[in-house]
């Protein structure tokens, strides 16, 4: 399959509008404009303490995973997300110092990355959704309306309370329409309160645990937080769980590139180390916390470990707020980058109403369940779709003239579409999807009926374990089509007349 | 003015955490720390937003 290549003036009015939409961003960013650490540790401190947070760690106590698998995992996995920022992202970023979306236009073209937009768009209406979840389990409290309880059975949340999920998804869409910048304000305002409430909530109910003094601790965390024992009919997760999530929740970020448009603005590649504030404060601190203020609330009889309800039990009312903080801080940025990337579908449609259309979608993901009590399936599903995107802009950038390669080859050759980004971009993903499937899937596991092969059925891995294999599979297929595309006969001709260097 | 404000935030964070450690080492009761957490939570909303700075990555760092 051969990519289009631009004739005149019918490249099609769809690309015309998402280069639009990204226009003020075309150019790398000046000298002028470059940050130092301080801004960088902000941000990330900030945006990676979260309500998602109030998720995963209790996710983690649900899964019955022991003490010694959750810290030791999560060092372990935060350390390699650290060093996929620091040593891949960063590197990128401050020698292109380009956007994601530039970056991907050069090098997948134009329709691939209209796929990417469209793409991305559904999955931040989801993490949105999640957001909206949240951030409604605590403003339920006070109105006497029970949360779902995803475990015992409820799929669907009651009328009541998709009411208030309706009124909550409405306000943030209506912020997001209003003033997207504000709320980033708010959000890096609430940042430091907010870690100090994770921390707090959690040291205050260490007492409920038995734990007498904090030489305690070690024990109490292996008896009655992390006991190692799966609660409900949720699945074991061990070390490799962990550290695979630890370093893979924000895959799409560090090892699928989106963060290169972030670190376009450091002046030196070094300070994709400053994402350790946001690993070790949310990642690390925040779901230790959560899982702890997890456990103390299940140990005293109740039920449906809900953030609202969490946040309440350990901190009062300045928890429940602080859960609603969480939530809304973190849906609202989610939803406005939605609708930037939803735009480009809707040609005739303003901001407005299209930032109301992924509102919709977010507050029907919110009112599903299931949505948050999977919420590492989700995140890792995430990152394995985008992780190849990641692959070929590294491989692209510091592998291609190494290897003799032309870098940006699709925008230079001025083709729309680049067939050896689509073959191994989804090529690379399906595969790893029915290595997982095949096994976790059941309408995968009845629709193969062993029909694969017995070495590839022998491998069983969860979908986590799959997305660094996936990260090299892809690296390799696009490495290997690139060079039969740029050696075949008619680009080479070009190539050698100069007309593409 | 600025620095009494920095003072009156870092006194709100001081009391969202400090009170959760007496509750552990049984000083106060829990619903004292979440009244003292109330007034923390007042303290750090009421103050930080006329201290602290946010710059969009799109402007220039002076330092």
């Amino acid at each position: 399959m051969k990519g289009e290549a631009v004739s005149g003036g019918g490249s099609g009015s769809l690309i015309e509008r998402l280069d639009a939409l990204y226009e003020y961003d075309r150019e790398p960013v000046s000298e002028k404009k470059l940050h130092g650490w301080k801004t960088f540790i902000a941000m990330f401190a900030g945006e990676h303490v979260a309500g998602t947070e109030f998720v995963l760690g209790p996710l983690m106590v649900m899964h019955g995973v022991s003490a010694k698998d959750f810290f030791l995992g999560l060092l372990v996995g935060n350390i390699l997300a650290v060093l996929s920022w620091a040593l891949m992202t960063a590197p990128v970023a401050v020698k292109t110092r380009l956007t994601i979306y530039w970056q991907l236009r050069k090098i997948i073209g134009p329709y691939l990355t209209i796929a990417y937009s469209a793409f991305y768009a559904v999955i931040l209406c989801l993490l949105a959704g999640a957001m909206v979840t949240v951030a409604v389990t605590a403003i339920s409290i006070p109105f006497g309306i029970p949360n779902p309880d995803y475990v015992a059975g409820d799929l669907i949340p009651s009328i009541p309370w998709m009411g208030l999920a309706l009124v909550v998804g409405v306000v943030i869409a209506a912020l997001a329409v209003l003033g997207f910048e504000k709320i980033a304000t708010f959000s890096k305002i609430c940042a430091p309160w907010m870690v100090l409430v994770f921390f707090a909530a959690a040291i205050a109910v260490l007492g409920k645990l038995g734990a007498t003094s904090f030489s305690d601790f070690w024990q109490i965390a292996n008896d009655k937080i992390f006991t190692g024992v799966p609660i409900g009919n949720n699945s074991k997760y061990t070390f490799w769980h962990v550290a695979g999530f630890a370093w893979l929740c924000n895959a799409p970020q560090h090892l699928g590139m989106s963060d290169v448009t972030i670190f376009r603005y450091a002046k030196s590649w070094t300070q994709g180390f400053a994402s350790a504030f946001g690993m070790f404060l949310g990642h690390f601190g925040a779901w230790i916390a959560s899982g702890i203020l997890c456990a103390a609330f299940l140990s005293e009889g109740f039920v449906n470990p809900q953030p609202g309800a969490i946040g309440l039990y350990g901190a009062g009312i300045a928890g429940a707020i602080s859960v609603v903080i969480a939530g809304w801080t973190t849906a609202n940025p989610t939803l406005y980058r939605a609708g930037l990337a939803i735009q480009v579908a809707t040609p005739n449609w303003k901001r407005w109403k299209v930032t109301f259309a992924a509102g919709a979608f977010m507050i029907f993901t919110a009112c599903i369940p299931a949505v948050n009590a999977n919420l590492d399936r989700i995140v890792s599903y995430n990152a394995l779709f985008f992780v190849p995107l990641g692959a070929f802009v590294l491989m692209d950038v510091w592998v291609f003239p190494k290897l003799g390669l032309i870098s940006n080859f699709t925008e230079k050759s001025r083709k729309l579409f680049s067939w050896p980004a689509a073959i191994a971009w989804v090529g690379s993903f399906l595969i790893c999807f029915i290595v997982y499937g095949k096994d976790h899937l059941a309408w995968m596991k009845s629709m193969l009926n062993g029909g694969l092969p017995s070495w590839l059925d022998a491998i069983n891995m969860d979908l986590t374990y799959l997305i660094a294999p996936e990260w090299i599979l892809a690296s390799l297929m696009y490495v290997g089509f690139s060079y039969y595309q740029q050696k075949s006969a008619k680009n080479t001709q070009l190539i050698a007349e100069g007309g593409l260097s | 003015m600025k620095k009494v404000l920095i003072i009156v935030s870092f006194i709100g964070l001081l009391l969202t955490i400090i009170p959760s450690i007496l509750v552990f080492e049984q000083f106060i009761e829990l619903k004292s720390h979440f009244h003292l957490m109330v007034a923390g939570m007042i303290m750090w909303f009421a103050t930080a937003p006329f201290w602290m700075k946010s710059k969009s990555l799109d402007e220039e760092e002076s330092n």
